[in-house]
């Protein structure tokens, strides 16, 4: 067990400062990574994490602060030089090249070489020889490409190895494996904190983070918030350092949409039939006023399929679509915007924000949309508009003016909604509006669904995170295989019971 | 416990018996597969030719077959590097014809062969290296870049002269006339010129760290920085060993044709990607093979061949290489679709 300080740490960061524009994405942070030991890096997404990953491994360069290693102070203009330094970094999206050898990347640039070039027995024996280390028998010389990415994980970690790396970076190494193999590279994480490598690791899952933390250092906005050992600090105070407050808020949002709908009237929408060969089968669904509809099922079920369809995104084969009552043609996105419908696709980077442009033109483009190319948008009214939604969903940071892709996901995401919001529209469909950004904004988009629906609007939401869906919606459609299988009310099914029903159901699907 | 418990089997090619074997093979080699479809098509024209003509697998009409397509295979190897790393050149053919030109025009003032002969290949490789600083520093898209490289080349051609010049020089001659016979087999220098690039230019892919890194940065340009590659430093390089085989087939053709003309090489570079790609290398970068384009390079050439005994419009080898490579792209997209499967 690691005593607080009497090995000398062989990482030491002292008041990194790093300002992208419009957004100060460290702020004086102090860091340290001891050896032998595993040190978490918390925080949500947007507190700093990868930036101080970045920072150390040469990535970015630092406005202010300093990085030694084995101190002795170091400038990292790009990643060979991180490296030479003894510190290598295993990226969530395997950094590796798929059209090699395993071997060949275990090896890459460090080959063993004859007199006639890249000796390729040696080469590869060598890389069989670390990757043995590691517990894996692989063929060296099969194509990367041709394993799991558990097993892509693990040979990175080999590669690190080779360069002998004193610094293992792990950034969200556990993301897309199963337990089993998580084991499996917990194992190997251990052996190599035990032969006193360093070893910094980045997960959101909580529960992994103290399985084989030592160490944890929490960030929030650019900001150091604490270094504990990881055995002195419980879950929620680390919950709480990470987030602050918005734990309460989420009891808070599903009693708001704890509520009945009436559905004796017309549905605002309802589509009858709306299915497309090869995508999705005939499927109903109908969203009454103020209404939130949950689409739950696997990815694939075809649950963002039904919205494209219904959106006019892909153009249905069979079925109806009636807008208030009134029988409606939808077949492109343009129909479907002057019905009232909005559509957040769940491709944020591909579908929603144009990268280039700043928040507040992202923010206007719906509105534009709507109100066809021509017609121009005012400078006032787009003021008005950018300022009232800026406050509204509590969009960081708060200029309007800075480039989209400099935000966080979250508040890109925050940016998303207040387009489709500004355009005033009847149907909200929001899929996936929440993946892949922080607790503190997945709180806050949350909220604002909840409370805009209960003023009236009508919303589709998608969510992997079925609590999610069940705290917003208060009816849920299931899909399951390209197919809607059920229907059921949120109020009278559980966590357990969904998941249960997206797995199992067999009623509801008439043609088993 | 350890991790060495964790892990039993986890290759895919462990599996034992013939599926084992199959599946070793599939992982080791599947980019090879592209190539032997190449060497496979090669043997079917080959075949069907001669079984067709009856006096088509000849010593004469082989060894025509190398020397009449010398400079197409030189430029092959320099674009192969170049597409590797899913970049493009379009200049070669205009980059040829310069050198060609200008090379001609110094042995007509009278420059001997020593100086001319780095020269042409220098003036290649400062446009190679042009058109790979503004792909890698101005990060322009290599097709502009190399656009840009193609009219360079081109107007630069023209400036040194609208005519041929024939070349007189005795070691160009020799380059161009010497055959090296064995039975009804010969090869003329510019055979063995290359020939010579295509191995120099396999052994530097297959046992250079350089070599590597291309494919390295055509697999993923950003995993290879981030695995502390010099990346820049490689697609500066690939321009100018394409720029470099440029200058080469300059010499060559000049040699071949006895004389330098500022229109050769019109549309060469279009032939050069196809029979790379015909040879098996992806546009998409990292996979493909020198060698793989030394095979695309005869496949072109036979058809050609072809074409000529049946004595049809020449506009027909362009339509078949048009529907062979039509062939080899799908074919190749349904490889890499496989392989993306298997994972």
């Amino acid at each position: 067990m690691p005593a607080d300080t009497e090995v000398q740490p062989i990482v030491e960061m002292r008041g990194i400062t790093i300002a992208f524009p419009g957004v100060l994405a460290l702020d004086g942070v102090d860091f340290r990574l001891i050896p032998g030991e595993i040190h978490s890096l918390m925080g949500e997404n947007g507190a700093g994490k990868s930036t101080l990953i970045k920072a150390l491994t040469g990535v970015y360069a630092i406005d202010s602060g300093t990085i030694a290693v084995s101190g002795s102070e170091r400038r990292f203009e790009a990643t060979a030089d991180a490296q030479a330094a003894g510190i290598s970094t295993v990226y969530q999206e395997v950094n590796l090249c798929a059209n090699l050898s395993v071997g060949e990347n275990v090896m890459l640039g460090h080959e063993k070489r004859g007199r006639a070039g890249i000796d390729w027995r040696a080469t590869h024996s060598e890389a069989e020889r670390h990757l043995a280390g590691l517990g894996l028998r692989l063929d060296s010389r099969s194509e990367l490409g041709s394993h799991s990415i558990a097993i892509q994980q693990l040979i990175a970690i080999a590669r690190a190895m080779v360069l002998d790396a004193k610094v293992l970076i792990l950034d969200e190494p556990t993301s897309s494996l199963d337990r089993g193999e998580v084991e499996q590279l917990f194992a190997v994480i251990r052996d190599l904190r035990d032969s006193g490598v360093a070893i910094l690791f980045v997960s959101h899952f909580l529960d992994q983070v103290y399985e084989i933390s030592d160490r944890i250092t929490v960030l929030r906005n650019g900001q150091l918030v604490g270094e504990h050992l990881a055995a002195d600090l419980p879950k929620d105070a680390l919950v709480a350092e990470m987030i602050g407050r918005e734990l309460e808020d989420l009891a808070a949002i599903s009693d708001r949409a704890d509520r009945e709908i009436d559905r004796t009237g017309t549905p605002i929408v309802k589509a009858t039939g709306l299915g497309k060969r090869g995508m999705l089968e005939p499927a109903d669904l109908e969203v009454y006023d103020g209404e939130v509809v949950g689409l739950a099922g696997l990815l694939g079920s075809g649950r963002t399929e039904l919205v494209r369809l219904l959106y006019g995104a892909d153009r249905a084969e069979t079925g109806e679509v009636a807008v208030d009552g009134t029988s409606v043609r939808i077949h492109s996105p343009r129909h479907a915007i002057d019905h009232g419908i909005a559509f957040s696709s769940e491709d944020r980077r591909g579908e929603g924000v144009v990268a280039d442009l700043t928040v507040a033109e992202n923010m206007i483009l719906g509105i534009q949309a709507r109100r066809g190319w021509l017609r121009r948008v005012s400078k006032a009214e787009q003021d008005a508009v950018v300022a009232e939604y800026m406050e509204a969903l509590g969009v960081r940071p708060a200029d309007p003016h800075v480039p989209i892709g400099n935000l966080s996901g979250g508040n890109q995401q925050k940016v998303l909604l207040a387009r489709w919001l500004a355009t005033a529209p009847e149907l909200l469909i929001l899929d996936e509006p929440t993946r892949g950004i922080d607790v503190g904004a997945k709180a806050d988009i949350q909220r604002k669904v909840a409370e805009l629906s209960e003023k009236g609007l009508s919303v589709i939401f998608i969510s992997s995170e079925l609590e999610e869906v069940l705290r917003l919606a208060q009816r849920v459609i299931v899909l399951r295989d390209r197919k809607a299988v059920g229907e059921l009310d949120a109020h009278e099914v559980d966590l357990d019971g969904l998941v249960d029903y997206i797995a199992h159901s067999e009623e509801g699907s008439v043609s088993r | 416990m350890s991790a060495t418990d964790a892990t039993t089997t986890t290759s895919s090619a462990s599996g034992a018996g013939a599926k084992g074997m199959i599946g070793t093979f599939t992982s080791r080699y599947a980019s090879v597969l592209p190539t032997f479809a190449a060497i496979t098509i090669l043997i079917a024209l080959l075949a069907g030719a001669e079984i067709y003509f009856g006096n088509f697998l000849t010593g004469r009409n082989m060894s025509a077959l190398l020397l009449d397509n010398a400079y197409l295979m030189v430029l092959a190897v320099g674009m192969t590097f170049v597409i590797v790393t899913a970049g493009i050149d379009l200049s070669v053919g205009s980059v040829m014809a310069f050198t060609g030109i200008f090379g001609a025009s110094l042995f007509a003032s009278g420059v001997p062969f020593v100086i001319v002969i780095p020269v042409m290949l220098l003036s290649g490789v400062a446009i190679g290296l042009l058109i790979g600083v503004l792909v890698q520093y101005f990060n322009v898209q290599p097709f502009i870049a190399s656009l840009a490289g193609l009219f360079l080349g081109r107007g630069l051609a023209y400036v040194v002269s609208l005519q041929s010049i024939r070349v007189e020089d005795p070691v160009l001659l020799w380059l161009g006339s010497t055959r090296f016979t064995l039975g009804d087999f010969y090869i003329a220098p510019t055979g063995v010129i290359a020939l010579l690039t295509v191995i120099v230019g396999a052994l530097v892919m297959h046992f250079t760290r350089f070599g590597r890194t291309v494919y390295a940065v055509g697999g993923s340009e950003q995993s290879a920085r981030l695995m502390g590659l010099n990346v820049a430093r490689t697609k500066v390089m690939v321009y100018v060993i394409s720029g470099l085989c440029g200058g080469l087939a300059g010499l060559v053709l000049t040699a071949y044709t006895g004389s330098g003309y500022p229109r050769n090489g019109i549309g060469t570079e279009l032939d050069v990607i196809a029979v790379v790609v015909i040879g098996g290398t992806l546009l998409s970068g990292g996979r493909g093979y020198v060698l793989g384009s030394m095979i695309g390079v005869f496949v072109f050439g036979t058809i050609n061949t072809i074409i000529n005994f049946m004595g049809a419009e020449q506009s027909w080898t362009h339509i078949i290489v048009g529907a062979l490579l039509l062939l080899f792209i799908v074919v190749q997209r349904a490889i890499v679709a496989r392989s993306d499967r298997s994972r």
